[in-house]
């Protein structure tokens, strides 16, 4: 017991050391480093990309589903037999299908499933393939400038992906 | 590019890239452990501490320093969260509650980094940067330090010295960890990731929760500890945004248990013995990515769960490799997962962690089995069993037999009592073998301090936090205590020669023998429990 106590007496001073170190010291120079112009566009993510932002009208593109209570991140957890869920994704389908007048059969996944975070702001091409007549109609664009855009907003090195965030942006701005 | 291509490629980069360093971290980290001198910085810890560093301990002042630290741990990370109020950077989110307290404090001195808190919610900047971050990187460090005082078991003969663990504390941190954390957050600041002293962002009108991200990320993986910084953890895009830094995190998970083998094989004066482990880790880690990556290609719902910029094979790569090592970091809801793959996710951890398993934990746990391995070589034989020119007596079998039945013993009482305890039907998420699937992978999670989740389980309740809190403690304590009192007997040995007759641990009949023994001991006991729940939902 007396070694016990001793080792902890020992196990205190050391942790008081390394919280500065590693608690104070290494955040704060990360965090001034972070603060070097350049190396990130910016690191308070103002104005960013990086998350979905659920906008509102026809002249907009819709995001996957989120399960997400904002501000804070999450997803559904349901299993995939998990009926009561199966039934929420099939009235997903039906409204996405009716609302681009297309056949259930050709809304894809992404559309209907929600994303881990509840914050994904990507969707996929054939996604967005679907939701360009709408949008043009809504928008005022033609379909050509609307897919013009959507080629401008997809990007990935393995998989394809085109972000929401900043082409509901290129529409605001080419509307 | 086609999502086979895709992650093949992806699975490509990363096992190059761990290749290219395999060597050369392995190798500095054996200088580390065995350099003469001291840094400045370390002399001052020192100083402060009031520790001779120059001082060899035995293995039981060894396992009282782990204790006492682990001890202090744990009461100054609860203290930090109940007074939370009084703190910077709270942002009126308020002191934690007791239950919630406890059960987070054990959490990460465990290196388990279980949550049943939502971080933007409950936690401050100021408890996640001195009370979690520290242990982040301290939790790893007593880890890795476990497992050079049993390689030193091994190595030593006819002593009763196995080292200061003060200095394999410090030396894993400052030389080791905190070098790497620092190069490793500001790359995955360069690639997008945030790091804010603001408590949101308000994005066209939208406000999203925001917190120093980066530095706390990177020893998030780099320690395998896998504590989200956010709610969604590896799967929010200010933790994870891209690509890229997908296979970065990946690659920092991966990368110190990977590398602990050529230490191993270094410090054991024969490369060969790091090897054979890295591939019996090598053989069941990919067989097991495998079975991830078609189990959700073929999925019903494949994407719910995932983020789209990571993909199936971006998700399968990660959730192998966060349970694969005691990380539990997720960039996809495994709760969503299909039987088979959500299965496959749980049986890693029930494998013991040692594929490759957490920093330092994967090693010893790896070379525990390898006793476990030869002993049943031995009874085979009819022989006396030896491992490393060490023989394998009654001792050394025992204390290799608590370590490796520690887990298993919590986990099952845990889950069992929780199966059956009437509050438990009103914390799942979701019904049938699906929600025992949720109790079991909560259990293995805390048991073998992995941390992940079948996230839909509520864990916010009495029982939940003090029950799996304790498993938490004896998952990580017990093996650590019969692993030093191991490398005690161990290092008091003589030197074995070898004869004829010593079964060579270096080719292919040994990997076999330890793959099959990793795979038998988790088989053996955990079937039972596995066919009512992943086992049953992938047939139905």
């Amino acid at each position: 017991m007396t070694n016990f106590l001793k080792q902890s007496w020992a196990g205190l001073r050391t942790l008081l050391a390394l919280t500065v170190l590693l608690g104070v010291l290494y955040p704060l120079s990360v965090w001034g480093v972070s603060r070097i112009p350049g190396l990130h566009a910016n690191a308070e993510a103002q104005d960013t990309t990086l998350v979905a932002v659920a906008r509102e009208g026809d002249q907009y593109f819709v995001l996957r589903p989120s399960a997400a209570t904002l501000p804070a991140s999450g997803g559904s957890n349901k299993g995939e037999l998990n009926e009561d869920y199966t039934k929420v994704v099939a009235e997903r389908r039906t409204a996405v299908a009716q609302r681009e007048g297309v056949p259930e059969s050709k809304v894809p996944q992404d559309a209907v499933t929600a994303s881990a975070s509840g914050l994904d702001p990507h969707i996929s091409p054939e996604y967005a393939a679907l939701q360009v007549p709408r949008v043009a109609r809504a928008s005022g664009l033609s379909v050509e400038e609307v897919r013009e855009l959507v080629a401008s907003a997809t990007h990935g090195t393995f998989t394809s992906t085109v972000n929401v965030t900043a082409l509901n942006r290129a529409i605001d701005s080419a509307s | 590019m086609s999502p086979l291509v895709a992650g093949l490629l992806q699975t490509g980069i990363l096992l190059t890239a761990l290749a290219v360093v395999y060597r050369p971290l392995g190798d500095y980290m054996a200088r580390v452990f065995t350099a003469k001198g001291h840094l400045k910085a370390e002399r001052a810890i020192y100083r402060f501490a009031r520790i001779n560093p120059d001082a060899e301990q035995k293995w039981s002042t060894y396992a009282y320093g782990v204790l006492g630290f682990s001890f202090v741990g744990i009461v100054f990370l609860y203290v930090v969260q109940r007074v939370q109020s009084l703190l910077p950077f709270g942002f009126d989110r308020g002191d934690i509650g007791p239950g919630m307290a406890f059960n987070t404090a054990i959490s990460f001195v465990a290196n388990t980094n279980w949550q049943s808190y939502v971080p933007e919610a409950v936690m401050g900047h100021a408890v996640q940067m001195i009370g979690l971050t520290v242990q982040n990187f301290v939790s790893a460090a007593v880890g890795l330090a476990v497992a050079i005082a049993l390689v030193r078991g091994f190595v030593r003969h006819q002593t009763d010295r196995l080292g200061n663990f003060w200095v394999d504390l410090v030396r894993g941190t400052l030389r080791i960890l905190l070098p790497i954390a620092f190069i490793g957050a500001i790359v995955l600041i360069a690639f997008g990731v945030t790091m804010s002293l603001k408590s949101g962002v308000d994005v066209d009108g939208q406000v999203v929760a925001n917190a120093p991200v980066a530095s706390q990320e990177v020893i998030k993986e780099l320690g395998t500890n896998g504590g989200g910084v956010l709610n969604a953890n590896s799967a929010h895009p200010f933790e994870n945004p891209g690509e890229w830094t997908n296979l970065i995190e990946i690659f920092l998970i991966l990368v110190i248990p990977v590398a602990l083998t050529r230490t191993f094989g270094r410090l054991a004066g024969d490369r060969k013995q790091g090897y054979v482990l890295l591939s019996v880790m090598g053989v069941i880690w990919t067989a097991m990515l495998a079975v991830i990556w078609a189990a959700e290609a073929n999925g019903i719902r494949p994407l719910e769960g995932k983020e789209l910029r990571f993909g199936i094979p971006g998700s399968a790569l990660f959730a192998n490799a966060t349970t694969g090592t005691s990380t539990g970091a997720v960039n996809s809801l495994h709760d969503s997962y299909t039987g088979l793959g959500g299965g496959a996710a749980l049986l890693n951890m029930l494998f013991g962690e040692m594929t490759p398993g957490g920093v330092g934990t994967g090693l010893y746990s790896i070379l525990v089995m390898a006793i476990i391995a030869m002993f049943l070589a031995g009874l085979m034989v009819g022989r006396t069993p030896e491992y490393l020119g060490k023989k394998l007596g009654r001792k050394e079998v025992t204390a290799a037999a608590v370590s490796i039945l520690a887990m298993p013993t919590v986990l099952l009482i845990g889950a069992g009592i929780a199966a059956v305890l009437p509050s438990t039907q009103g914390a799942l998420n979701n019904p049938g073998e699906h929600g025992l699937s949720e109790i079991l992978y909560a259990y293995a999670s805390a048991s073998n301090n992995n941390g992940s989740a079948f996230g839909g389980i509520t864990v916010t309740n009495d029982w939940f936090q003090s029950s799996l809190g304790l498993c938490m403690l004896f998952g990580r304590f017990v093996p650590i205590v019969a692993v030093l009192a191991l490398a005690g007997s161990l290092a008091a040995q003589k030197k074995v020669p070898v004869t004829a007759g010593t079964l060579p641990t270096t080719g292919p009949l040994f990997a076999t023998l330890l793959t099959g023994s990793i795979v038998l001991v988790a088989a053996l006991t955990f079937v039972p429990a596995l066919a009512l729940g992943p086992i049953a939902e992938a047939l139905l």
